[in-house]
């Protein structure tokens, strides 16, 4: 059986399915781990040593040192997973995502206050390329 | 043992009412910082008044409340599609961010293993949980309807549901397993009255170039559908949720499960929809059973 994947065709979107997960195993692991007071504090002390101990590839170590969020997400990382090295950083899910779509903070919360992102252009990979 | 509630000669445990809830990590923040009177939060919080005062004057046994873990309790090492939380007590997790100043949440044992023995021989094969540390998807939506009691004023049974790893169960099956949970509540000997909260959504996107999406159409035909034509609700494909209410929307699919929990015809007795709480479009239905 094959199993459909109409999904990759949304724009700037990456859905966490088994190709993603296994990819960023690793890396999503390391994000969890941050989850405990104790792990943020030695990360922060040494964030290189401190990435020694997960088996992730030099692009994801790169994505994580340079905090290129999109990149991490890209390379198998879930949202909610990154969301803990945001945290790490005092970062809120709505600057992670200010940040994600290259918005400043301000920007990003006015789009939301007037309602968001609009659905429509927002549908497929088809409509982001005939605008830009 | 048979007290002055049965009926028919047996007491059992009802479904009393269903609770749909966003459960934004945003708002649990808003309350433990005394920000909810702010202009920004006034607006949400005053949708959830009613329900409030519902809740108190329904005063339920217990509530069952469909969340998502949130890579807390569950990360890549083992994802359950279902797992139920039959432990006395479910301490309040540390998110990254510290753990929510919220009181812990006491389980209901009884009634838990009840459920998961008669859903496991119904044929929903769900995990069970002895221990189990409870994140925003549960502890929000509590907040959002009790408030900010020393105590939480009943127990909880939590049902997570995996919405982190794709593919999620489909709607369908979560609407079947609502069905399921309301046959193992009916079979429990103890006269309870049961809350079901499904909670998540509405529309948003926390990932990527995409993030921020809203979509208010499909956020208020989902509401819609939902109350009065739940087939139609159920038989919404994944790639729907995931391209029209946004990456993280698909969470929508817990509403089901509170949804089939209910009779197939729910009185409505509140609804709210404000846009945003943060990065998100929140949604609240208050239903109860329409009993003829
Ligand atoms: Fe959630």
């Amino acid at each position: 059986m094959t199993l459909s994947n109409d999904y990759q065709d949304i724009p700037g979107t990456y859905v966490f399915d088994a190709k993603h997960s296994r990819l960023g195993y690793h890396l999503n692991m390391f994000c969890m781990s941050l989850r405990h007071a104790e792990n943020r504090d030695a990360f922060k002390a040494n964030e290189i040593s401190y990435l020694e101990q997960f088996t992730m590839s030099q692009e994801q170590r790169d994505a994580v040192l340079g905090r290129q969020w999109n990149d991490m997400l890209r390379l198998g990382g879930n949202i909610y997973y990154t969301s803990k090295l945001a945290a790490t950083d005092g970062l809120t899910f709505q600057d992670l995502a200010a940040i994600m779509t290259g918005s400043s903070r301000e920007q990003y919360r006015k789009m939301m206050v007037n309602g968001g992102r609009p659905i429509d252009g927002n549908r497929s990979k088809s409509e982001w390329t005939r605008e830009r | 043992m048979v007290t002055a509630a049965s009926r028919n000669g047996r007491v059992s445990a009802k479904i009393v009412g269903g609770v749909a809830t966003s459960h934004v990590p945003a708002i649990g923040a808003a309350i433990d910082q005394g920000k909810t009177t702010d202009d920004y939060w006034a607006p949400l919080f005053k949708g959830f008044e009613k329900s409030q005062k519902w809740v108190k004057d329904l005063n339920p046994d217990v509530a069952i409340v469909v969340y998502n873990d949130h890579a807390t309790a569950f990360s890549l090492e083992l994802i359950p599609t279902f797992a139920l939380g039959c432990a006395e007590e479910f301490p309040i997790a540390d998110e990254g961010w510290g753990a929510r100043p919220v009181p812990p949440v006491c389980g209901h044992p009884d009634l838990a293993w009840h459920i998961a023995q008669s859903l496991i021989l119904d044929e929903f094969d769900l995990t069970i949980a002895n221990r189990l540390e409870v994140d925003h998807g549960l502890t929000v939506p509590l907040s959002l309807l009790f408030g900010q009691p020393a105590r939480w004023p009943c127990p909880v049974i939590p049902l997570c549901v995996n919405v982190v790893q794709y593919p999620p169960p489909t709607g369908n099956r979560c609407y079947n397993l609502g069905k399921a949970i309301q046959r193992a509540v009916e079979s429990f000997d103890e006269d309870l009255r049961v809350v079901v909260f499904g909670t998540g959504g509405m529309s948003h996107q926390l990932q990527a170039e995409r993030a921020g999406l809203i979509n208010s159409e499909f956020d208020n035909r989902f509401l819609d559908d939902l109350v009065n034509r739940p087939d139609k609700a159920r038989a919404i494909p994944h790639l729907e949720y995931l391209r029209e209410a946004g990456s993280e929307g698909i969470e929508l699919v817990m509403w089901l499960v509170m949804r089939g929990a209910l009779s197939k015809k729910v009185r409505e007795i509140h609804r709210h929809y404000h846009v945003p709480a943060s990065n998100t479009a929140v949604g609240h239905l208050i239903l109860e059973n329409d009993l003829p």
